[in-house]
């Protein structure tokens, strides 16, 4: 395990011997084993590695969504390992976006509408209008889920986790179920996101790919980190082959 | 060897095991219930058929004050008379103790050799007397219950004015008192009227009435007319002072049972179907998610090459497999329950044996219904998944369209945030199934509400009756007629205080084709004991110039005011008067006519006559007024209001009073069982959404409002439907349970209704809690990584 990043800002994530394991006895399964780990504020990272090799299990206990077996994991100062449930939903609710690979939109709401159900309740979100308008969707603003395409569903998805001004952007496979040239407009979307609003974002893929856009790569086997790669000379979404 | 479709039918069948058992379990109990409930009321009425042939109850009842032994050759000797016996029939008053009232009975001769040819009893214990032995009675079972009383007690009694002793050598049951009711008293009670039996010679002696009877039964031949020979026996009989024959239908312990079979009948026939149709419902809606989240191996097996025509049969085997499970279970359990309620009718009504009789039309019904609601739900699913080509069906299914139906939460946009949204939104895009979840909530509130109120008005029943209408403490029935003196004697006794007099006659009443075998009533004037009141409970006075009918003698004959009533007076000269209707009136207990008591007298030429009288007294002196009456001789039966109040309060509870209770559970269990349902299924279709809720940072709480919200609505829209259905299934109700005996007040009390729509909303409650709970239990992660 080896970090070769040089001196990086202070770090939003920190994690230390982060261990989760699923059942008991012989049957258990070792997700995570002993991870230990630094993500700086504002970096794009892509987190790559065969199935089951413990990335999403990582995404999911930064992102509140989980707990490990053992160790600890900080968001800034904060020790998320020794939160209540309470307090996991309300730093979900003012510091963490969520993408999926099946967007997960309010069928029963249209674009705006499902953007304002998160805006409704942030601190200090921005318009739904305006996160519309940065995925690229403003003028579909009025259009139910089932009228919209895969690529723009999951794009009202990203403008969604991103009104809040999330700290962090999680995305699980946000691309997994998209054609190349709407995988390639959401993943510019988020690299977008990471510029402009200076967001971090997490993103855990199959693609080997996206790991071009990324400042930082790491990738995973076997419930530990393999190695971690700083990208010197990121490309933008236009570029990579897909 | 099985196909390999087949073997996947078992196999998903085992893998949905759960969801399988709670639809079948739905579809059994609908048809448990409709099974159960027809099995008993059908039951009861061949187990009231079988007692009645196999114990030879007569079916005409011929009373005269005495006639020669020879006459019953002649009886027998009428076209259409299949068999006649004739009996003695006595009234006697039994001494129960120095500080209680006595009870009445009425002594019945059996032959001197043998069993009678008609009316036979069963003998529960013990033996029948013995021939010779004068003091040897068979005492009837449920009075000897009622009282404690063991074989070889002994029991006193006055028969035609002289005290004797006897002693019990035998219990019996008989179909001719199935209930028994003191003459002239409307409630049957068990403790306060007896029937013994004594052989002929022994009672033929005590009544003077040596080779001869003073009541004739006759059973009638296959075919044979009763009016007719009813005719003729009237005719044969009147140089004997016949008191007029009367038939099965007229016999007061046939009609209480048939009119509670009758309100029995009318109960199963509005609760099963209604517990069929929820069963219905809620089996249509699980189907209809089940058949949906098989949508992708529909969509593999059509790939594969299966024909739709192949794939639909298949998955409507797993429904008819689980629907016909559900309906056998229902039927076994039905019969089952039916059988063991029966067992308990059995008790209270005190039939020897049970005919176990089970309707088959019952599970024709409930077969069909089961089965083809389970397809119907099935096939309609189906149609739309086969509309897919199987690609596109293998596919997670597009998010369901919203963008198509009415929006009336964009209506109501700047009232209602977005978690509102959804739910207006999920309840405008499927109203089918809203409505459905509405109506189901809304009758099982009717159901409450309609099974409360019978409870009001059983109470009403009570207060009108005992606190409106019949205000005395006391109730005294003469042997026969008496002159005013015996009235002027009460008077004067120590602790009475106000004496009413009151006259009844028994009489059949005719209006064209429409007849009623009952007894008009005099009464004073203005009644102030035994008061008569119009619909607004107001007291009715009595006028000279014609008779005031009960609503429900009214209704019987189809007579209004203005129209005339024929009274054929079955007593004394047995006239034939022509009244003129001058008034209805309400009344709670049997279906009486009431005129003014001297008017009465002028009719019937007999002046200053009384048969009874209402008192009060001074409560005080009640031991010592009850030694006095017991003395009198021309006292036939002394009744308190008290216990004629207890009596009629055990009738109400108990038997058939009691289904009411079954009917509030019943409502209970459905109500709860719809507001559950719709709340599970809704959280089952909505798991990912609100897992993505979770996920944003809504709280437990927030998530669950969406949910929760949802069933509210659907629980707050039932409550006016439900209230609206309940005043009609009252109504429908009240008129099931209103027997001969005593009619049913329609009270809409606010309680019932108050009570009722707490009811349903603690059940929605309930159910939103256990839903949550679920909902604070779901794996995020999971939730949203799986496909639908």
């Amino acid at each position: 395990m080896t970090d070769t990043s040089a001196a990086s800002p202070r770090p939003v994530f920190c994690t230390k011997a982060l261990t989760k394991t699923y059942g008991e006895g012989p049957a258990a399964v070792h997700a995570l084993r002993g991870v230990d780990l630094d993500i700086p504020e504002g970096e794009f990272v892509v987190l790559l590695g065969p199935s089951g090799s413990g990335k999403s299990t990582l995404l999911n206990i930064l992102g509140g969504l989980d707990r490990p077996s053992a160790g600890t994991a900080h968001f800034k100062d904060v020790e998320l390992t020794g939160m209540s449930d309470a307090e996991l939903t309300k730093y979900r609710r003012d510091h963490v976006g969520f993408v999926f690979q099946f967007y997960n939109l309010m069928p029963s709401l249209n674009a705006r509408e499902n953007v304002e159900l998160v805006t409704e309740i942030a601190k200090t979100p921005m318009d739904a209008k305006e996160a519309l308008a940065l995925v690229g969707l403003d003028k579909r603003a009025h259009h139910f889920p089932s009228e919209l395409s895969g690529g723009e569903q999951q794009r009202v998805a990203i403008a969604r986790a991103v009104a809040k001004r999330p700290t962090v952007l999680f995305c699980d496979e946000p691309t997994g179920a998209l054609d190349s040239a709407t995988g390639r407009a959401v993943l510019k979307v988020l690299t977008d996101v990471n510029q402009q609003l200076g967001t971090t974002v997490m993103i855990v893929t199959h693609a080997a790919n996206t790991a071009m856009l990324a400042d930082r790569v790491i990738h995973f086997a076997d419930g530990g980190i393999r190695e971690v790669i700083r990208n010197r000379e990121k490309l933008t979404a236009e570029q990579i082959d897909w | 060897m099985l196909s390999p479709l087949d073997r996947k039918l078992l196999r998903d069948l085992a893998r949905i095991k759960g969801q399988a058992a709670a639809i079948g379990l739905v579809i059994a109990l609908g048809v448990l219930m409709m099974v159960m409930m027809t099995g008993l009321v059908n039951t009861l009425d061949q187990t009231r058929l079988a007692y009645y042939d196999r114990y030879r109850l007569a079916q005409v009842f011929a009373p005269v004050t005495r006639a020669p032994e020879p006459v019953l050759a002649r009886l027998a000797a009428i076209p259409g008379v299949a068999a006649v016996e004739g009996r003695v029939s006595g009234w006697a008053l039994i001494d129960i103790g120095a500080h209680e009232l006595p009870v009445r009975a009425q002594a019945l001769s059996l032959p001197d050799l043998g069993r009678p040819r008609l009316n036979d009893i069963y003998l529960v214990g013990g033996r029948l007397p013995e021939l010779g032995r004068a003091d040897e009675i068979v005492l009837l079972d449920g009075f000897a219950k009622a009282r404690g009383l063991a074989l070889n007690d002994r029991l006193i009694a006055t028969m035609n004015g002289t005290r004797r002793a006897f002693r019990i050598t035998g219990f019996a049951q008989s179909p001719e008192f199935l209930y028994s009711t003191a003459p002239g008293e409307m409630v049957p009670d068990d403790a306060r009227f007896a029937v013994f039996w004594m052989r002929h010679s022994a009672l033929a002696a005590a009544y003077d009435m040596k080779g001869a009877f003073n009541q004739a039964l006759i059973a009638l031949g296959r075919g044979a007319s009763s009016e007719g020979v009813m005719l003729a026996a009237d005719q044969m009989l009147a140089p004997y002072g016949s008191a007029g024959s009367y038939g099965l239908e007229d016999l007061i312990s046939n009609r209480f049972i048939m009119e509670e079979i009758k309100g029995l009948r009318s109960t199963s026939g509005v609760v099963p179907p209604i517990f069929l149709g929820v069963a219905a419902f809620l089996l249509y809606i699980v189907i209809n998610r089940m058949v949906q989240a098989e949508r992708e191996q529909i969509g593999l097996l059509k790939a594969f090459g299966y024909s739709g025509l192949e794939v639909s049969l298949h998955y409507l085997k797993l429904v008819l497999v689980i629907a016909v499970l559900g309906a056998v279970l229902g039927s076994l359990g039905g019969m089952w329950s039916g059988h063991a309620l029966a067992r308990v009718y059995q008790i209270y009504y005190k039939f020897p044996f049970l005919v176990f009789s089970v309707d088959p039309r019952s599970f024709v019904t409930g077969f069909a219904v089961s089965i083809l609601t389970a397809s119907a739900g099935s096939l309609f699913v189906l149609r739309g998944v086969f509309r897919l080509t199987p690609a596109v069906a293998m596919r997670p299914p597009a998010p369901p369209d919203y963008s198509r139906s009415f929006d009336l939460a964009a209506r109501l946009k700047r009232w209602l945030d977005q978690p509102s949204r959804m739910v207006v939104r999920r309840l405008t895009r499927y109203p089918g199934r809203m409505i459905g979840a509405v109506i189901g909530i809304a009758t099982g509130l009717a159901l409450s509400v309609a099974s409360l109120t019978l409870m009001a008005g059983f109470d009403e029943t009570l207060d009108l009756s005992f606190n409106v209408m019949s205000r005395g403490e006391l109730s005294v029935s003469f042997t026969g007629k008496q002159t005013d003196k015996a009235l002027l004697e009460l008077a004067r006794l120590p602790g009475v205080e106000h004496v009413e007099p009151s006259r009844a006659v028994s009489t059949v009443f005719r209006n064209g084709t429409y007849s009623y075998r009952g007894a008009i009533e005099g009464r004073p004037e203005f009644p102030v004991l035994n008061r008569v009141i119009d619909t607004d409970e107001a007291p009715i006075s009595m006028r000279r110039e014609g008779v005031i009918l009960s609503k429900p003698l009214a209704d019987l004959l189809h007579l209004q005011p203005g129209d005339t009533l024929i009274a054929e007076i079955k007593e004394g000269r047995r006239p034939v008067l022509h009244l003129p209707v001058i008034g209805v009136a309400e009344t709670l207990m049997g279906a009486p006519a009431f005129m003014e008591i001297g008017a009465l007298s002028r009719v019937l030429n007999e002046p200053g006559q009384v048969t009874g009288a209402a008192l009060t007294i001074d409560e005080a002196q009640l031991d010592g007024l009850i030694a006095r009456l017991k003395a009198m001789p021309q006292i036939a039966g002394v009744t308190l209001k008290s216990d004629m109040r207890e009596a009629l309060v055990r009738i109400m509870n108990e038997g058939p009073g009691a289904v009411r209770f079954v009917m509030l559970a019943v409502a209970a269990i459905i109500t709860f069982g719809i507001v559950y349902n719709s709340a599970r299924i809704a959280f089952a279709e909505r798991e990912r959404d609100l897992a993505s809720l979770r996920v944003m940072g809504f709280s437990r709480g927030e998530a669950a409002f969406v949910l929760l919200g949802e069933l509210a609505v659907v629980t707050l829209a039932a409550l006016p439907l439900g209230v609206g259905l309940g005043y009609g299934l009252t109504y429908l109700t009240v008129k099931g349970f209103s027997t001969d005996i005593y009619q049913i007040p329609v009270t809409y009390s606010p309680e019932s209704f108050g009570l009722a729509m707490v009811a349903v909303l603690v059940a929605a409650a309930l159910s939103g809690w256990l839903v949550k709970r679920e909902l604070d239990r779901v794996d995020l992660v999971a939730a949203l990584k799986t496909r639908d």
